[in-house]
């Protein structure tokens, strides 16, 4: 290859070709010789008694093969464990059943499930089970779950409050009695249905003569989808093999095993036969988690000159009817910890409650915690600086963490690695010529134009994380990774990860790694994910975690490799091990560059072992097992500028500026790629998506035609700027970029159009924004002020 | 999203098509280009044990010029419409309705006289159909007959077209006179792409640059799609101002059983209907007078 350094370099994707060509292989292209079809029915109320279950109508119909009911599987399925248990967090953990005993707690809680012998025929049968629901109260949203009164859904959590968890630093109390200015607001981070493309599914295969179960499942994480498989269904962990090769995006909501995965896996041993279960689109949208959906309230202390002293946040977290599996740990370590966002607050104190309601359980969504912490402390900025007639610029810069402060021990006691807030501030203003808007923004009021620049100077943790520091956490896992590089005699390598990428792009990144560290074509490098059968362990894809957790132990490993080969290059060449001198794949002696092998001499040679040295086992492989000394933090500063048309209440963007610091950059174009994504999503929020209940507890945002997942023509051409500071936490100076888009996005717009609405009186708004709820709180403020400003000619 | 089971027929010709829609038990339903009817199957919303397919029927297909109209048969899609030298020629405002409509699969698949034997009250085509005064013909087993556009329209999602009968072909009067403009104007779902509301106007002038004639067609706001006729009135024989347009649009809800959703409530609804009545009109008056877009 022609390429001199693949490292920094826009390599093209190696997997679109197959991923957009249709040969990909997703769980729903796995076809085994046999294979039945399972179809669950799910509750249609959001909690009810079941009264009657009666499945013998369905049972007769020929190609059914079986019908399941909770109670047929109890005691043969244990409950969905809970895998995030914060520790002094008085978490209560209902037992959360693949199928309802006797009780549904949210519109699509399984119920039954049918196998047959075709698609068609399971979701025909559903129709013919008979069931008899005795109606409950339902409540859905959390501060009503928790008022007196309220309905109750799991007897062992009083009150529906699942745990009450509190995180703080300094000395808040004084900070607020001593405080100059103090802003108050309300903040509701809707629920957000992640929608992956690929809906979820598995095909279990059930081998007997081995006792062996096998899972093609869509998993961000095969090998904890194993260790929560062997926990729920009995089956040793080592004879269960996960495989999820390609797996459609995930945001989070491919983390969790779910009921239907267990259920599957259920049918397939009971049957002897393969079954497949892939969820429609309708079933995705209630039967896989969401995200989000808080309730916060929000106080921030300052002093008159700007500086922010203290930051006082209660939120009531909606975890849903069950605990999904990392739910606990979302609103609490991933939120909490990071609220003090990229400034020095010395004084905070966050409780946060967890409520069970009737609704689908809540856990990971894409950024998971920190664009709702992140949220927070921007828009709060942004009312401090109204609060004070501060330009929001000033007063952010005024509290930045300063470049020399790093590392920097927050409040929190998280100690954030490297940053220069000013500089990505500086960029992104420069970017959109700041100065110059705002001059067009005060000639535009003037003629009732509503333009609006709002600002996201964010810092984000990532990196999951050093596996000590998830112990403390309550997390039920490590979060450390393995690596094996193996060179084979043929000079190709295979690189095996525990990490799970699902669309992200690192079966390109890693092969630039290692490319670039053995000085291999990339074309001569398989990246082996996604199947517990081939790769030791692995905690998986999650977390902005994949390239500076599993890229770090491919590149310890690598070095290895290289280590290796140039002591058998050294004994080759009948030189001292200390004058082998490695560039782009030669080793050759120092001072006569003619004296060389190359890469693949050297591979072949360690693979066929004639002439080792003394003491050097054969092969050329070697593996890493990596656990982070600290997790890394990312930052950046987001730009939205926006027109806003008073009339209709829509919202324009005109300009998106994007300044990242992800650390050092593998390939540009994909991490470019990964902002563009992720700020997609963010606007999303912003602007268009938000699960919608009714009083009864249905899902009324449940389709497509509903739910609005933004396409590419409600987004704007995002421009993105980067700058590259080197996290000193890892080998590579790492610091991942999956989550930046949606934890900067969302509050860069919201601030815009607040900026914008700011001659209204108007400085904040709930999301989404959509046309009405903006011409809505247009018109509210005119009514309360009495006063109009100027609007456009008609 | 799987279906119940249901029988498909796909006959060539439209004699045999009514002679399957008579002579069957059950649900059967009309499937044109089946971007309204097979997601509502897939849903299990609606049942039909037999679809008559009636997209192989040659002469439901096509368009042709009859004088000062364009007819197109139901079964000609939305890209086939787009395409039409001379639908964009005679009756602009039809091509500015049909690039709004959906996405560019579903009007590759979607089709005239689906989307309006359909009759969604989110469809685009309704308003442009009531402005133009279009003409529907249909036919049934008692022969053809002709209904127009303000008489097809009956309800939400029905019209006045009989069981049996099938809408083949829609009339529609060619706007290309002199000192005349038009223009559609929506406000689209953001994840359906249905319009919320979405506002047909047509402009004629006379010869002092008076409003001669306007109409005016409101789709998405109401239970069905109407002419504002309010708004017509108030501009007839007026010198065309903005002021005169804005008072003219604050008649355009206007009459509408305005729909309330999740996305849009009825009081957000009448006001988008005055919002867009009033922009369309200025867009129409535009072109009439030769300005720009014209």
């Amino acid at each position: 290859m022609a390429v001199t350094r693949l490292f920094g370099s826009s390599v093209k994707r190696r997997e679109d070709p197959r991923l957009i060509t249709g040969r990909a292989m997703y769980t729903d292209d796995v076809k085994l010789p046999g294979m039945a079809y399972m179809a669950i029915l799910r509750s249609p109320y959001a909690h009810a008694r079941i009264t009657r279950l009666d499945t013998s109508r369905a049972s007769k119909q020929p190609g059914v093969l079986a019908v399941y009911t909770g109670k047929d599987i109890d005691g043969k399925l244990n409950p969905m464990p809970c895998a995030w248990l914060p520790k002094d967090s008085d978490l209560k953990v209902p037992p959360y059943r693949a199928l309802a005993l006797d009780t549904v707690r949210f519109t699509g809680d399984g119920v039954a499930a049918v196998v047959a012998t075709s698609a068609y025929i399971a979701h025909d049968a559903l129709d013919l089970i008979d069931v008899d629901y005795e109606q409950l109260p339902v409540v859905t949203e959390q501060t009503a779950a928790v008022a007196a009164g309220a309905p109750q859904l799991h007897e062992d959590a009083p009150g529906n409050q699942a745990m009450h968890w509190r995180l703080g630093g300094g000395d808040v109390d004084s900070a607020f009695r001593d405080a100059e200015v103090v802003v108050r607001q309300r903040i509701v981070q809707q629920r957000l249905v992640p929608n992956a493309m690929e809906t979820r599914g598995t095909v279990a295969q059930w081998d007997p003569g081995m006792g062996e179960l096998t899972m093609y499942n869509t998993s961000q994480n095969p090998h904890i989808a194993r260790f929560i498989s062997s926990v729920v269904t009995g089956i040793p962990e080592n004879k269960i093999r996960v495989i999820a090769r390609d797996v459609g995006g995930g945001f989070g909501s491919k983390i969790p095993v779910y009921p239907g995965d267990m259920l599957t896996a259920f049918a397939a041993r009971e049957l002897d036969r393969p079954v497949k279960w892939v969820e429609t689109r309708r079933e995705n949208f209630v039967a896989t988690i969401h995200g989000r959906d808080h309730v916060q309230e929000v106080e921030l202390a300052a002093r008159k000159d700007g500086t922010v002293t203290g930051l006082r946040v209660k939120a009531w977290a909606n975890l849903g009817a069950y605990l999904s599996m990392a739910a606990p740990g979302v609103p609490t370590w991933l939120f909490g910890t990071m609220v003090t966002g990229c400034y020095t607050i010395p004084n905070f104190a966050v409780d946060v409650f967890g409520v069970f309601t009737n609704t689908t359980p809540v856990d990971a969504y894409r950024g998971a915690g920190r664009p709702e912490a992140a949220f927070l402390i921007e828009r709060m900025m942004d009312l401090l600086a109204v609060e004070l007639k501060m330009d929001p610029v000033d007063l952010r810069r005024k509290n930045f963490i300063s470049k020399d402060a790093f590392p920097y021990t927050a409040a929190s006691t998280l100690q954030y690695d490297s940053g220069d807030y000013d500089m990505t501030l500086d960029k992104a203003l420069e970017a959109v010529d700041y100065k110059a808007l705002r001059r067009e923004q005060e000639e535009g009021r003037k003629q009732g134009r509503y333009l609006g620049i709002g600002l996201s100077t964010y810092v984000e943790v990532c990196g999951l994380g050093p596996s000590a520091a998830a112990g403390a956490m309550g997390f039920q896992g490590g979060l450390w990774e393995p690596a094996t590089v193996r060179v084979l005699a043929t000079g190709k390598a295979l690189v095996y990860t525990g990490t799970n990428p699902h669309g992200q792009g690192e079966e390109t990144t890693f092969a630039q790694i290692v490319g670039e560290e053995l000085g291999l074509p990339i074309e001569d490098i398989e990246v082996i994910h996604g199947d517990t059968a081939q790769i030791s362990m692995g905690w998986g894809t999650y977390g902005s975690r994949t390239t500076a957790v599993g890229g770090s132990a491919i590149i310890l490993a690598a070095r290895k490799v290289r280590d290796k080969a140039s002591k058998l290059a050294a004994h080759l060449l009948e030189a001292a091990p200390e004058d082998i001198v490695f560039d782009q794949g030669r080793f050759s002696v120092k001072g006569s560059p003619a004296r060389a092998k190359t890469i693949q001499d050297i591979a072949l040679m360690a693979n066929v072992a004639w002439d080792m040295p003394e003491g050097m086992a054969p092969g050329l492989e070697e593996s890493h097992f990596y656990d982070p000394v600290n997790f890394t933090f990312p930052f950046g500063a987001h730009i939205c500028v926006v027109d806003v048309d008073a009339d209709t209440g829509e919202v324009h963007i005109r300009r998106y500026v994007a300044v990242d610091d992800c650390g050092l950059v593998i390939n540009p174009m994909i991490v470019d790629g990964q902002v563009h994504g992720g700020v997609a999503q963010g606007i999303g929020q912003a602007l268009y998506e938000g699960a919608i209940y009714d009083e009864g507890g249905q899902l009324i945002t449940g389709s497509m035609m509903d739910y609005t997942v933004p396409n590419s023509t409600q987004i704007p051409t995002i421009e993105t700027i980067r700058t590259e500071t080197p996290s000193p936490v890892n080998p590579l100076g790492l610091k991942g970029v999956g989550e930046t888009g949606t934890i900067a996005s969302t509050e860069a717009v919201v601030n815009a159009v607040a900026d914008a609405l700011a001659p209204f009186g108007i400085h904040h708004l709930e999301m989404p924004m959509t046309p009405e709820r903006v011409w809505r709180t247009i018109e509210d403020a005119k009514r309360q002020s009495g006063t109009t400003p100027a609007t456009p000619g008609r | 999203m799987y279906p119940a089971e249901f029988d498909y027929h796909a006959p060539t010709a439209l004699a045999d098509a009514l002679h399957l829609l008579q002579g069957h038990d059950g649900t059967v339903k009309v499937l044109a280009g089946g971007q309204s009817l097979l997601p509502l199957m897939k849903l299990r919303l609606a049942d039909a044990s037999t679809l008559v397919d009636i997209g192989r029927i040659a002469e439901l297909r096509g368009i042709r010029e009859d004088g000062d109209a364009v007819v197109i048969g139901a079964t000609t899609t939305y890209r086939d419409i787009l395409d039409s030298a001379v639908v964009g020629r005679r009756v602009p405002l039809l091509v500015d309705t049909v690039r709004q409509i959906g996405d560019m699969q579903v009007r590759s698949r979607g089709t005239i006289g689906g989307s309006l034997a359909h009759a969604d009250p989110g469809g685009d085509l309704p308003a442009t159909i009531l402005a133009v005064d279009a003409q529907m013909t249909a036919a049934g087993s008692g022969g053809t007959r002709t209904i127009a556009a303000r008489d097809f329209f009956t309800g939400m999602l029905t019209t006045s077209l009989n069981e049996g009968e099938v809408l083949t072909s829609v009339r529609l009067p060619a706007l290309d006179q002199a000192r005349t403009g038009s223009a559609y104007l929506k406000h689209r779902h953001p994840a359906s792409g249905y319009a919320v509301v979405g506002v047909a106007a047509i402009v004629r002038l006379a010869a002092d640059g008076t409003c001669q004639e306007a109409r005016v067609g409101v789709t998405g706001a109401g239970s069905q799609a109407m002419r504002a006729g309010g708004v017509e009135s108030a501009l007839q024989g007026k010198a065309l101002d903005d002021a005169t347009l804005a008072d003219a649009a604050s008649h355009a809800a206007e009459g509408l059983d305005l729909l309330s959703d999740p996305y849009a409530s009825a009081e957000f609804r009448g006001h988008l209907a005055q919002v867009l009545t009033r922009r369309a009109l200025a867009a129409a008056v535009a072109r009439a007078r030769g300005g720009p877009g014209a």
